[in-house]
């Protein structure tokens, strides 16, 4: 597979380690009065689709960036690259 | 009709047309007691021991496509019971006592070969963790002995024990490990489940579940509508799949492992070699291939093929081990779909549905657990019990900070 990097460009796949599902930039409020069970929906539970899936994956043998990736995983074809700084900030999760 | 050795004489001697087929194709009927989806090595060994030991029960195993042709066709045949912890290592082991005696059980050559599995040490610290698990499996029943690099080189004299990074320093080895004629296990499972009754419907792909008040009372297929008292799903790698058509997300992510054969050779291993510090394992089939696996491709997948990188490095590691595989030609690279659990060991439990239950998140190690997988699932299915052996495969273990964590790894399913 080929990660077109938002900066670097298209990029081997192997140079880089993968996380999972995108949803963990939403880390759960420690303060929230759910948030024991927040926490193990956040930590355990996946919707791990056979389609479309939203994943991060840190570029780690480059410029150590996290991506967010869009790929299908029945194909593995990928549909969007997007840097996950940015999709943090427009969530409002980063500064 | 009875398999023997004397049939196959009588047959040979006949043109060989006195063979039946193995299994019924029967056409669903509108109600069943137990439901089971999933027609591979764990879903049909679930009817098996529903049939055979808890039986009295009208049982049907649905099946999308043709029996045996996910996982249980794809794996690479190991069964060993070399566990570390509590909640898996009775398990196992009562897993690989089924497999000692399943062929005149089941009635059926599922060539299991008791030819031995050996980890390899690299390592004090290596070491150390060996000799506990040793420990641990010996306290559990099961056999270990710590093998020193003499002794290793006496069966396997073409490892190359001085690599520079990973020279081996010894080994745990468990004797009655070994391997087993995987696709002979699903037919073997399907026919003596049917000749106790239960109905083997193929191309018959469940679409939905049909609930009421809380309860299950059947399911919706691609061949219409069939009730049931119970619904077992057995799917392996699509359970997040199936179980999302009631609202569920399960602990568990699937990803794409590959496994490898390699054109037909004489006699060279005799018996089962994992380097788990170079991400490989071999053994040789009784054709002569060498049938070997790595890790993990690493990323979710439902494709069921991986990714050249793997494929070098499990190449790679391979030669690094055994240096004369250099010589071997690849015949067959082949992906599944596993899914991987948070902690790295299975599910059988209820749901929060009544009538509805699961087994799955059987990550790489499934096809050892075929036997005590099945055996437990009917237990739970017929009983409304966990069997003893699996009261700690359970979905709320992640909620309650019970996980069964061999590797240590934590909730990142693709280290595990």
């Amino acid at each position: 597979m080929i990660i077109n990097h938002p900066l670097l460009g298209p990029r081997d796949a192997s140079e880089f380690t993968y996380l999972g599902d995108a949803k963990l930039i939403d880390r759960p409020d420690w303060q929230s009065d759910t948030a024991a069970q927040d926490f193990y929906e956040y930590g355990y539970l996946r919707t791990n689709p056979a389609g479309e899936h939203r994943e991060l994956w840190f570029h780690e043998a480059g410029d150590r960036s996290w991506l967010v990736v869009t790929r299908n995983t029945l194909t593995h074809e990928i549909s969007a690259v997007e840097m996950a700084r940015d999709v943090a900030r427009a969530q409002g999760r980063s500064k | 009709m009875r398999y023997s050795g004397f049939k196959v004489i009588k047959e040979a001697l006949t043109g060989h047309k006195g063979w039946k087929p193995a299994w019924r194709d029967p056409v669903p009927q509108a109600h069943y007691d137990i439901i089971i989806i999933g027609g591979g090595g764990h879903g049909l060994a679930t009817a098996y021991y529903l049939a055979k030991e808890f039986g009295g029960k009208k049982i049907a195993v649905l099946e999308k496509g043709w029996i045996g042709g996910g996982n249980v066709g794809r794996n690479t045949t190991i069964v060993r019971s070399n566990y570390l912890l509590d909640g898996n290592e009775p398990f196992y082991e009562m897993s690989l006592k089924l497999w000692e005696g399943l062929e005149q059980d089941f009635n059926y050559n599922a060539m299991v070969s008791q030819r031995g599995i050996l980890n390899l040490i690299h390592s004090d610290a290596q070491r150390d963790a060996f000799t506990r698990r040793g420990n641990a499996m010996i306290l559990n029943g099961a056999d270990a002995e710590m093998l020193t690099t003499g002794q290793i080189l006496d069966r396997y004299p073409f490892l190359n024990v001085d690599n520079a990074r990973f020279p081996i320093k010894g080994g745990l080895a468990q004797h009655r490990g070994g391997t087993v004629r995987h696709d002979a296990v699903a037919w073997g499972y399907a026919r003596g489940a049917d000749i106790r009754g239960v109905d083997i419907i193929q191309n018959c792909e469940v679409t939905g579940f049909r609930i009421e008040n809380g309860k299950a009372i059947g399911v919706e297929t691609s061949r219409g509508y069939i009730g049931a008292n119970k619904i077992g799903c057995a799917v392996a790698g699509s359970s997040s799949r199936l179980m999302s058509k009631v609202d569920m997300q399960l602990p568990m992510e699937s990803h794409v492992l590959q496994a490898f054969v390699s054109e037909g050779l004489k006699p060279v291993i005799p018996g089962v070699i994992t380097f788990g510090a170079g991400h490989f394992y071999c053994s040789q089939s009784d054709k002569g291939g060498l049938v070997f696996g790595g890790d993990l491709d690493g990323y979710n997948s439902y494709a069921q093929r991986g990714n050249m990188p793997v494929v070098e490095d499990v190449c790679e590691s391979g030669m690094a081990l055994m240096p004369m595989l250099g010589r071997a030609r690849l015949l067959r690279m082949w992906g599944g779909v596993m899914d991987m659990s948070m902690d790295g060991s299975p599910i059988i439990d209820k749901t929060h549905i009544d009538g509805l239950y699961f087994n799955g998140g059987w990550c790489y190690g499934g096809f050892k657990a075929t036997p005590a997988s099945g055996y437990c699932f009917a237990h739970l299915l017929a009983r409304d019990m966990p069997h003893p052996n699996a009261t700690a495969f359970r979905f709320d273990r992640f909620s309650r900070g019970l996980m069964i964590d061999e590797k240590g790894m934590g909730n990142q399913p693709n280290l595990h």
